[in-house]
């Protein structure tokens, strides 16, 4: 059974993202996709899917969404306000979207990236490999009101499932390693760079965000000879002003200005996730230590199905709580128990 | 120092964040090492090893992407070494099926507008520079920064001239762009420190078309200068007028 979610309302940046399109970096195309690919693994097990399919990315602001028949949607990445028909529903947690009802997300309360999926997941056209749009290279585009996006047939089944958040929506400590052009800045200025609490900038989109301090810029030795080399998601480029600017992943595939490290993959959505303001700090760690940290997030990311858990009712989000009987087998205290 | 630099450099296997490595032919931008780069690229992916992701090229160097759970850093290291053992990379031919394209770009006008300041640059009158850039056959050292967007090179030496210190705050899509003897020619409008010294009306990524991208590394170009006039004329065409010969 395939259906459809139509598009009442979207905020600015809600585009169709799934895992991206590698392999292409060859042809100047970054890999791209969504933002915080943690968020989209979370979708995946709330619904029992694959990972691999497509999901509404919604920065800063969501939407309003009604589908034509009963469809399983999760709720996962940034805490936005949500509700189906008024009534509040969880986040971190699938529900069933009843055809025709209104879906309506607000603005996040926490975090940048929040993250829509349906059963099934999306299917808008692929290109090069993948359906996520990147804005960057020219790829789809941001979605609108009156969009219809088409669902896949869904083979899983139930809903009401949630999953304990991942603690990544409010800044702290960022681990990174050494990588192509650290050695260019002197060891007093990577030192620096780690003591140095930064906010992260106003400005920024899916292609990376700039990091902000009061101190001085960080500055390279013999840095404006250096010959343009290959750009990966994570990577910390300095630009001319000393300003570091970290990558995510709609990136350019080239660049001359030298990198200072490298964010360790697995604390990429706490950058991507920091809204403007947040605080962050950086640590540099060996790559020995990165790999493990890569190994075992994988490890988790794959057994994230069995954490999920049955939704519990919030009382406090039942619109029509006193409708339900909740003394049924209480006593007054004078009967005769016996 | 002077002796030295006969001698080609010994490549260089660095790693690129924790999932990447890479293999330099060079600190700076030659002929030979960019060979070198693109055909140790092609051995990569002939070799196709398990566990490797992804591999590509910038100017100088191959870059490999992998996975951490199927491959780790000292094997993947040992053969890399391996391979670059087996040849003189340095002295690899261009990459085959190569293509001759000949792009009509109009020089100056107000469609390029710093025409002026590189020639002046690079020590030429308008008409000098004009006649040097459109006979010289520039050759596809890398795609990248966008999709599809070549770094063309090498000009004659005359313009080696720096990238501009303040940024344009926007070149447009099809311009093409002069500094540090190279030309870019953009498949994106961005901000850019390169001169826009000549304007196309070609579409190098065309992401619904059945080849979305119009040139590959090894392809040679060369620019013919058309007037404002003719290029309007070329628009409607998704080639900007663009005609491919094989070379081999």
């Amino acid at each position: 059974m395939s259906g459809t979610l139509t598009i009442l309302r979207a905020g600015p940046g809600v585009t169709v993202q799934d895992g991206g399109r590698p392999g292409w970096l060859e042809y100047g195309v970054s890999r791209g996709g969504a933002a915080d690919r943690l968020a989209l693994a979370e979708g995946a097990a709330l619904l029992g899917q694959g990972a691999e399919m497509a999901a509404v990315e919604m920065a800063g602001m969501g939407g309003e969404f009604q589908a034509d028949s009963d469809l399983r949607i999760a709720l996962t990445g940034a805490p936005m306000r949500a509700s189906i028909d008024g009534a509040a529903v969880a986040w971190n947690a699938s529900h069933l979207l009843p055809a025709g009802a209104r879906l309506a997300i607000g603005a996040a309360r926490s975090g940048s990236y929040g993250y829509l999926h349906a059963g099934g997941g999306f299917q808008t056209p692929e290109h090069l490999g993948a359906r996520a749009a990147h804005l960057a290279a020219g790829i789809g585009a941001p979605l609108a009101e009156g969009d219809v996006l088409e669902t896949g047939p869904d083979s899983g089944r139930g809903t009401g499932l949630g999953l304990a958040p991942d603690d990544r929506f409010e800044g702290g400590t960022v681990r990174v390693v050494a990588s192509l052009q650290t050695a260019l800045f002197p060891e007093t200025e990577l030192t620096r760079f780690e003591q140095t609490t930064f906010r992260r900038g106003a400005r920024g989109n899916r292609m990376g965000v700039p990091i902000e301090s009061n101190g001085e810029g960080f500055r390279t030795e013999g840095a404006r000879s250096v010959v343009s080399e290959v750009i990966v998601p994570g990577d910390i480029q300095v630009t001319g002003d000393g300003t570091p600017y970290v990558l995510l992943s709609e990136c350019q595939t080239t660049g001359g200005y030298p990198r200072i490290g490298t964010v360790v993959p697995c604390d990429l959505p706490r950058l991507a996730q920091a809204a403007a303001g947040t605080a962050l700090q950086f640590r540099f760690i060996p790559l020995e230590e990165a790999v493990e940290l890569e190994r075992a997030e994988a490890e988790r990311r794959a057994g994230l199905r069995s954490q999920c858990y049955p939704l519990i009712r919030d009382p406090r989000s039942m619109s029509n709580l006193l409708s339900y009987q909740l003394i049924s087998g209480a006593i007054a205290g004078e009967e005769d128990v016996l | 120092m002077a002796e030295e630099r006969v001698e080609n450099p010994t490549p260089e296997i660095r790693t690129v964040g924790v999932d990447g490595m890479l293999v330099s032919f060079g600190s700076r931008l030659s002929e030979p090492a960019n060979r070198a780069a693109l055909a140790f690229r092609a051995a990569l992916a002939k070799e196709s090893w398990d566990g490797v992701e992804e591999v590509s090229t910038s100017l100088v160097s191959a870059y490999v992407r992998f996975d951490l759970r199927h491959l780790d850093h000292t094997s993947l290291r040992a053969r890399l070494k391996k391979l670059l053992a087996q040849r003189d990379w340095y002295a690899a031919e261009l990459p085959g099926q190569r293509r001759l394209w000949r792009i009509p770009a109009v020089f100056g006008t107000d469609l390029a507008p710093q025409l002026p300041q590189a020639a002046e640059a690079a020590g030429m009158t308008e008409a000098e520079a004009v006649a040097s850039l459109s006979s010289a056959r520039v050759r596809v050292q890398t795609i990248g920064f966008a999709p599809g967007q070549p770094y063309l090179g090498e000009l004659p030496v005359a313009w080696d001239i720096p990238r501009q210190t303040q940024l344009t705050s926007r070149i447009p899509e099809g311009a093409l762009a002069v500094a540090i003897r190279q030309l870019v020619l953009f498949s994106v409008a961005t901000p850019t420190g390169w001169m826009h010294a000549g304007q196309t009306a070609v579409r190098l990524f065309r992401p619904d078309a059945e080849e979305p991208f119009l040139l590959r590394p090894g392809d040679e170009v060369q620019f013919t200068s058309v007037t404002p006039e003719e290029l309007q004329g070329l628009k409607r065409d998704p080639l900007g007028g663009a005609r491919a010969e094989d070379l081999s």
